[in-house]
């Protein structure tokens, strides 16, 4: 399967590798720096490379590449997917995934990736097993094994492997025992010129923060199952009971975890929770142009539109922006040519609006194609679906835990075409 | 921050000085000699005898190895710490040896004993993590050692360890693989393995060892079908893969006899409309004779382990792991019959959302499965519309699926989203997008003329990518329809001035050269230019003017034959050989000279031979003989270690190989015993052919022998038990019952027998006779032998003429004397029978909820059994509440295992009249107790109904032993609802909340109507009462006993037989489009539930329900509709 992984920075420094079969030489990942340079922005580079003699395979996440090396056949998504699982798993340890944080903690990945594969096939990924193999760092930890040079390396043997129940880990004891769910719904969408919806989806996801004691059974339900149109779950989740009677009856794994996620099907209408005029246009002759941004309230269901943010990529040829917004600011990149606009809360008495010239290289044409807008916004306690948590149930227990839902509505992939 | 930085920092500073100087090349002669003496002072910490320090100093060391560097001198220092007490110190000792003991194996052998004890250890942890780091040890010599130590884990009690063990296989195949036939063996036995935890490790060290042996699957495959829902997620991945793979090589391809199955049918039918039951006979036989020919002929059923994999792998579409979804996605795409592999569309449409890698691998398998089955994703289409965010891989693959989905109702949309995709500042994408209209328009003639225009507009576009992109399309376009568009040419032939792309420039005057007819007066002027600027042309350009000239001067030799000649001079001094190559070639074959030979004569055709239009082709044509989802797929080409996709197998093989004793599965799984039966039903089949007369002991004889083949799949558990209990006493009767009912099956089903044996694979005739015998047996226990007689009688009457009736009776009589003293032989008849049915029962007791199950197959005996079924009903003839088992009824989870802490309690509506209280619904409870503990004094509390609702509560189960399991009987007054009955079920430690909610098809019981009594009950429910829906039948429904079957399965009703008028008038050939009628009551208030299917062309069909009761039938319809388009 993967026989050996290497980490590259975005500079191209590779500055970390791992072999589970035989060692194979760093030099293969030359034919990676050289796709690379070729792609010019590393979301262009193939995640899947063929060099004579091995297989490349790679993910982009938090500025560094992940790139898996295998030599024979085998599914990409596989290679991908367990790639994925690995970032997340540094993420999940040290709270981010970056050059910085594993250089910092090579020790603690690398013991890591040994227990994540074995002979190249993934043996625990599962984040609450891997924790009670090997602790993961906090400063207080780090303080007392300097002193007294304990180890972050569990001193029992982790069970959770062999339960029933992999993803929990054996005897979780809280004093507070809390459960919180966050519903948080991306809204996908593309609109034309003239404000109508070419395409527009909800995409969400139930996100849960589990601390109870014990062996919890849980029992979600929500008030309108039927508005889910295609779902997937955290293994957990009992795919019967869902099937029979549509609700979310499940052991929780201890800690946070992505609970389901699911898709409204684009059959409903969805809301729009902001409408955008906009007027770009490049001049023919003076190599200039003009921008106007305005942005106002459509279907916010009477919640506040907050951590509005607009972003527009330039064409290349475009030297400066001089803007004025009369909300929130603005900045232009020089380097990428992009105009991001915080615009942050949305005041329906007075709507926000950017606008002013744009100039452009001289003696470059006139850009062919105007720039899209991608908007970002937050609307909290609104899932814009209208999907409703009714009740939690928990069984197993005698404790009566705390209980909480938050419903998040943000945009996804939110286009406007100009 | 991690504590080995915070204790690097603790050490005074070395760290942060000197870490440093760790990301210099540690290979530069410079600072050797210093990393030459840290190593000496890592050599001292090490062997000091403070945990601490030597901890310190291997997180160094292991630093080390994670950039790169080379620490392999420290070896002696390091292996000594192997048996280290410090847990961590000796799990980065381990990290080190796997990665240096290749290189110093002399060495590594230090280390071996200690891992030698750690597999003896008590702790199943250890012993698996010692193998684990044995077997990653890859030096040669240990490999006999290996090798012990796998086969001793393979058998160790600890599943753990059995799963390092199946991990170490492919490691010590890697390292010798002469040690491959002692590991088959090996992963022979792991395979027969029954935990989950095992079964993703063995098959993937199959796979990597010996992915040909096939064979070793068989006994197995149905469990792995069964395990696979709990196998961690990677072990799913790999395992469905496999049994992709497999089951290409076992089953038969579900697509290839559609054609051949409505050819099938309709020969059927017209043979079964002219012909009488002798005449069927000698078809039978003439089909048994050529059974060869008809093989081929037999309509396709899919084989029942075939639809398993399909069935068990469905949930895990919805799984969080892309890499699941797209093995389940591939299986259902190469393995499902076309109307189910629609189900996977939505779960990859879903991965779109995902990371853009997990994007590209999808988007390049939609991309192959577009091509084969469009309608799939065409209700997606728009969520393949394209970002300007998107990276442009993903774009061009976009585009490439929205090509793939074009079709004439949805160009016109496609095409103006094409439109703004053009104005992308991305020019990679836009020339994908103008390659991509080129396509649509070659692909829907009717959109050609308008992406023509389109195309010729984008040539005054600005950007000169766009345009050359443009002309090669667009020459494309014209080659299929030149005469029309000279104005075209024309101005194509102007934008020469200007376009500098080679191959637009060279496009341009191929289309000049190939059509200069059509453009007569210019094409000699742009040879002119041409000529002027030849020498800074491109090679292919120049190829292209070369062509131009020859073409010119064959049609036009008057205007061009100078310029021809000076292009030719030119080309003939080209640095180019192919240039120069080419213009001595043209100049021999167009200008005549003497020596010119024959071929000149043919100049003109040769050059201005009419050429066949392009063919513009998805790059991801034909792609899908590599298995979707795999690396080769990905590149288009074998990867190493791929496995191809095998063809579908002309015949099925052997289906047997993968049956299983039943001794050695788990209840769960023991779907197989049903081909067990049918092995036993083949031999069983000369004794019906030739029994005819015969009696007792020629009958018993056979059981006999099937009574040993029956014992050998025997032992199942509680069901039959307590079947054989209650039946112990009426044996009797029962036995009787039997021979009637065996002699009456023989006269009219032999030859019906034969068909189902050809034509089926599923054992019909087995299903069918095992309901007879649940009928029968119900009966026998409560009924007098009068009424038998009198059932026995109708039931005769209902297919034969008068006077045979009263013959048969006699006969019966005679023969239930004869056998009423109870022979032996025949006592041991129906105890095997009654063990064979209860496997049978067993078999389809599966964790998946399986409606494919039928209660009936055969759809002569069906109506029988319905004909008795309502016939016992409408005498009012209350049975007792004996149960039979579960078996065909759909059986619903009360209480999950890890709900109930080892309690699980299944219900199944039993569709048994509840003797207590006849308004009830009997369900039928099944109670597993597989914890460790006993259960003790199991009952129900605290009962809450919605108003009218009543409840007969189930006698308390006094005590259920750990791993046993009981059934129960309760009924419930649904009060012709579907509200649920919630109630508390009581241990004496625990309660559980339950519900039972029933669905509508189980608020009925059967009544029996004649056709004539339909009809008129029909007439007064007309209005209102009645709902009409129109609907089209599953492909694999159409023929009747599958709609008898399905509806049947759907609600608990009763057929009206079809065919009653027949018993008068020799029968009359069957309509083209059978009705099938079907009739009830509901249980509470009795009123009537009439269903009607009447069946047109090519699977249409017409649902009616006649209810009194709107909600009812409402909800009917429904459901009977679900059950009839699955």
């Amino acid at each position: 399967m993967i026989n050996s992984l290497f980490l590259i920075s975005h500079s191209g420094d590779i500055f970390l590798e791992k072999h589970w079969k035989s060692v194979i030489s760093r030099s293969v990942c030359d034919y990676f720096l050289e796709a690379k340079e070729k792609a010019g922005d590393p979301e262009n580079v193939a995640p899947v490379l063929q060099t004579p003699h091995h297989y490349l395979i790679s993910i982009y996440r938090g500025k560094l590449f992940f790139l898996s090396v295998t030599q024979t056949e085998v599914p990409p998504l596989f290679v991908i997917e367990f790639l994925h699982r690995v970032a997340d798993t540094f993420q999940d340890y040290f709270g981010d995934c970056s050059e910085v944080v594993i250089k910092e903690n090579t020790v603690t990945v690398y013991e890591l990736l040994e227990e994540m594969l074995d002979n190249g096939f993934p043996l625990a990924t599962e984040s609450n097993v891997l924790k009670e193999m090997i602790r993961p760092p906090t400063i207080l930890r780090s303080v007392v094994n300097t002193l007294t040079g304990g180890s972050n390396v569990g001193g029992t043997l982790p069970t959770g492997q062999l339960s029933n129940v992999p993803w929990r880990r054996a005897g979780v004891k809280y004093t507070n025992n809390e459960a919180y769910f966050d519903v948080i719904e991306e809204i996908d969408a593309i609109l034309d010129k003239s404000g109508t919806t070419v395409f527009a989806e909800i995409q969400g996801v139930v996100e849960a923060c589990v601390k109870l004691t014990g062996m919890p059974d849980l029992t979600l339900s929500f008030m309108n199952p039927r508005l889910l149109d295609d779902v997937s779950f955290h293994p957990c989740v009992r795919f019967k009971r869902w099937e029979s009677e549509r609700v979310l009856s499940f052991i929780p794994p201890d800690g946070n975890f992505r609970l389901m996620s699911y898709h409204v099907s684009s059959q409903n209408l969805v809301a729009i929770p902001v409408y955008v005029k906009q007027n770009i246009s490049f001049l023919e002759t003076g190599s200039c142009g003009r921008l106007d941004i305005t942005i106002g309230p459509k279907q916010t269901m009477g919640k506040t539109v907050e951590n509005l943010t607009v972003t527009i990529p330039m064409p290349k040829s475009v030297l400066s922006v001089n803007l004025t917004a009369t909300q929130g600011t603005y900045t232009f990149d020089l380097t990428t040519k992009v105009v991001l606009w915080d615009v942050g809360k949305l005041n329906p008495q007075k709507l926000p609006n950017l606008r002013g010239s744009i100039s452009i290289q001289t003696g470059s044409p006139k850009p062919e194609e105007n720039p899209s807008i991608n908007i970002g916004l937050q609307i909290q306690q609104l899932a814009i679906s209208g999907l409703k948590v009714s009740r939690l149930d928990m069984y197993g227990e005698k404790y009566k835990p705390f209980k909480g839902v938050k419903y998040v509505t943000k945009a996804g992939k939110f286009q406007v075409r100009t | 921050m991690s504590s080995s930085s915070a204790f690097n920092e603790e050490k005074g500073g070395s760290s942060s000085v000197g870490e440093p100087e760790y990301g210099h090349d540690p290979a530069s002669g410079g600072i050797f000699s210093s990393d030459y003496k840290r190593h000496d002072d890592l050599k001292e910490m090490l062997d000091s005898n403070k945990d601490s320090l030597k901890l310190e100093a291997m997180k160094r060391i292991v630093a080390m190895i994670a950039r790169g560097k080379n620490a392999s001198d420290l070896f002696p220092a390091v292996v000594k710490n192997v048996a280290c007490k410090n847990i961590e110190v000796k799990k980065l000792v381990y990290v080190y040896l796997v990665r240096y003991a290749e290189e110093q194996q002399d060495l590594a052998l230090l280390s071996i004993s200690t891992f030698q004890r750690g597999l003896k250890d008590p702790n199943q942890l250890i012993r698996a993590s010692a193998l684990r780091v044995l077997s990653s040890i890859r030096v040669t010599i240990i490999v006999p050692i290996m090798m012990l130590a796998i086969k001793e884990a393979a058998s160790d009690m600890s599943p753990y360890v059995r799963k390092t063990a199946a991990h170490a296989i492919p490691k010590l195949y890697s390292l010798d693989p002469e040690q491959k036939d002692q590991l088959i063996e090996v992963i022979e036995k792991l395979l027969a393995d029954k935990t989950t935890l095992v079964a993703g490790s063995v098959v993937m060290a199959f796979e990597e060892v010996c992915p040909e042996r096939i064979d070793l699957i068989h006994k197995n495959y149905r469990k792995l079908c069964n395990l696979l829902i709990d196998v961690e997620e990677w072990g799913q991945v790999v395992i469905i893969n496999m049994l992709t793979r497999y089951a290409r090589t076992q089953f038969l391809n579900p697509n290839i006899n559609e054609s051949l199955l409505e050819e099938g049918g309709g020969a059927d039918k017209t043979f079964y409309g002219s012909d009488e039951d002798e005449d069927e006979d000698e078809e039978e036989k003439e089909k048994k004779a050529e059974a060869a020919a008809m093989a081929k002929r037999k309509p396709y059923v899919m084989d029942p382990d075939h639809r398993l994999l399909l069935r068990n792998t469905k949930p895990l579409l919805q799984s969080r792991n892309a890499a699941v979804v797209m093995a389940v996605a591939q299986l259902y795409f190469h393995l499902a019959p076309k109307a189910e592999v629609g189900v996977i569309a939505k779960a990859l449409v879903r991965l779109l959302r995902s990371h853009s890698e997990v994007q590209y691998v999808v988007l390049q398998n939609v991309a192959t499965m577009t091509i084969k089955r469009r309608g799939m994703f065409e209700p997606y289409l728009k969520s393949f519309y394209i970002r300007s965010t998107d990276p442009t891989q993903i774009k061009i693959l976009k585009l490439e699926v929205l090509t793939n989905l074009a079709n004439e109702t949805n160009i016109s949309t496609i095409l103006r989203e094409f439109q703004t995709y053009i104005k992308s500042m991305d020019k990679d994408f836009v020339a994908a997008t103008i390659q991509a209209i080129g396509r649509c328009a070659t692909n829907i003639g009717e959109v050609r003329d308008t992406c023509l225009n389109g195309l010729v507009q984008l040539l005054s576009n600005r950007d000169e990518l766009v345009v050359a992109e443009s002309v090669v399309v667009i020459k494309k376009l014209l080659q299929m329809q030149p005469e029309k568009h000279s104005d075209i040419i024309k101005h194509m032939a102007k934008l020469t001035d200007n376009i500098q792309v080679p191959m637009a420039r060279a496009s341009i005057l191929w289309l000049i050269g190939e059509y200069c007819e059509h453009v007569p007066k210019i094409a000699p002027d742009v040879l002119r230019k041409m000529a002027k600027s030849f020498t800074n042309e491109e090679d292919i350009v120049k190829l292209q003017i070369l062509n131009l000239a020859a073409k010119l001067y064959l049609t036009n030799s008057k205007q061009t034959k100078l310029l021809t000649q000076y292009v030719l001079n030119l080309a003939k001094y080209d640095q180019n050989y192919d240039i120069r190559d080419r213009a001595r070639f043209i100049r021999q074959l167009i200008v005549p000279t003497e020596k010119s030979g024959a071929l000149s004569k043919y100049a003109k055709k040769l050059f201005l031979a009419l050429k066949p239009a392009p063919v513009l082709e998805s790059p991801f044509k034909d792609r899908d003989h590599f298995q979707l989802g795999s690396l080769s797929h990905l590149l288009n080409a074998k990867a190493g270690g791929y496995q191809e996709l095998p063809d579908w197998p002309e015949s099925a093989p052997d289906a047997s190989v993968r049956n299983v004793e039943v001794k050695e599965s788990v209840p769960e799984w023991t779907k197989c015993s049903s081909r067990e039966k049918r092995k036993e039903k083949k031999v069983e089949k000369p004794f019906y052919s030739d029994s005819e007369g015969e009696s007792g002991p020629t009958e018993s004889a056979d059981s006999e022998s099937d009574s040993a083949s029956g014992s050998e799949s025997g032992s199942e558990g509680s069901g039959s038990a307590s079947e054989s209990e209650e039946s112990g006493g009426v044996s009797v009767s029962e036995e009787e019952e039997e021979e009637e009912e065996e002699e009456k099956k023989t006269k009219k089903r032999e030859l019906k027998k034969a068909v189902q044996e050809s034509e089926s694979e599923q054992s019909s005739e087995e299903e069918d006779r095992k309901h007879e015998r649940k009928m029968k047996q119900q009966k026998s226990d409560s009924e007098s032998e009068s009424d038998e007689e009198e059932e026995s009688e109708s039931e005769s009457s209902q297919s034969e003429s008068d006077d045979s009736e009263s013959e048969a009776e006699v006969r019966k009589k005679k023969k239930a004397a004869e056998s009423k003293p109870p022979s032996k032989p025949a006592k041991r008849e129906t105890t095997k029978e009654k063990k064979e049915m209860s496997l049978l029962d067993l078999d389809d007791f599966e964790p998946a909820p399986s409606p494919q199950v039928t209660p009936v197959n055969n759809l002569f005996s069906n109506s029988l059994v319905t004909d008795l079924e309502g016939l016992s009903l409408s005498e009012a003839v209350l049975l007792p509440a004996t149960i039979t088992p579960s078996s065909v009824l759909k059986s619903y989870e009360l209480l999950h295992r890890i709900t109930g802490e080892g309690l699980s309690v299944e219900y199944c509506f039993s569709r048994q009249p509840f003797s207590p209280d006849a308004n009830m619904v009997a369900v039928q409870m099944q109670f597993t107790n597989s914890s460790a503990s006993d259960t003790k004094s199991l009952h129900m509390e605290d009962v809450k109904l919605q108003s009218g609702m009543r409840v007969k509560e189930f006698p308390e189960i006094e005590s259920l032993p750990a791993g046993e399991t009981a059934t129960a009987v309760m009924g419930i007054d649904f009060c012709d609802s579907t509200q649920a009955a919630n109630f508390q079920l009581c241990t004496h430690t625990r309660k559980f909340f339950v519900s039972i909610q029933p669905p509508v098809g189980e608020l009925m019981r059967p009544v029996f109507l004649t056709e004539n009594e339909f009809k008129k009950e029909q007439g007064q429910l007309m209005g209102m009462n009645e709902i009409t829906e129109k609907l089209t039948l599953d492909a694999k429904c159409r023929n009747e006993h599958a709609i008898v079957q399905r509806v049947t399965t759907a609600a608990n009703l009763s057929r009206v037989p079809c065919g009653s008028d027949k018993e008068c008038s020799p029968p009359v050939p069957p309509p083209e489009h059978p009705v099938h009628r079907f009739a009830g009551r509901t249980v509470t208030s009795g009123s009537l539930v009439l269903v009607t299917v009447a069946t047109r062309e090519e699977g249409a069909a017409q649902l009616t329900i006649n209810c009194e009761k709107m909600v009812i039938g409402t909800m009917l319809v429904k459901d009977i509709l679900l059950a009839l388009t699955q």
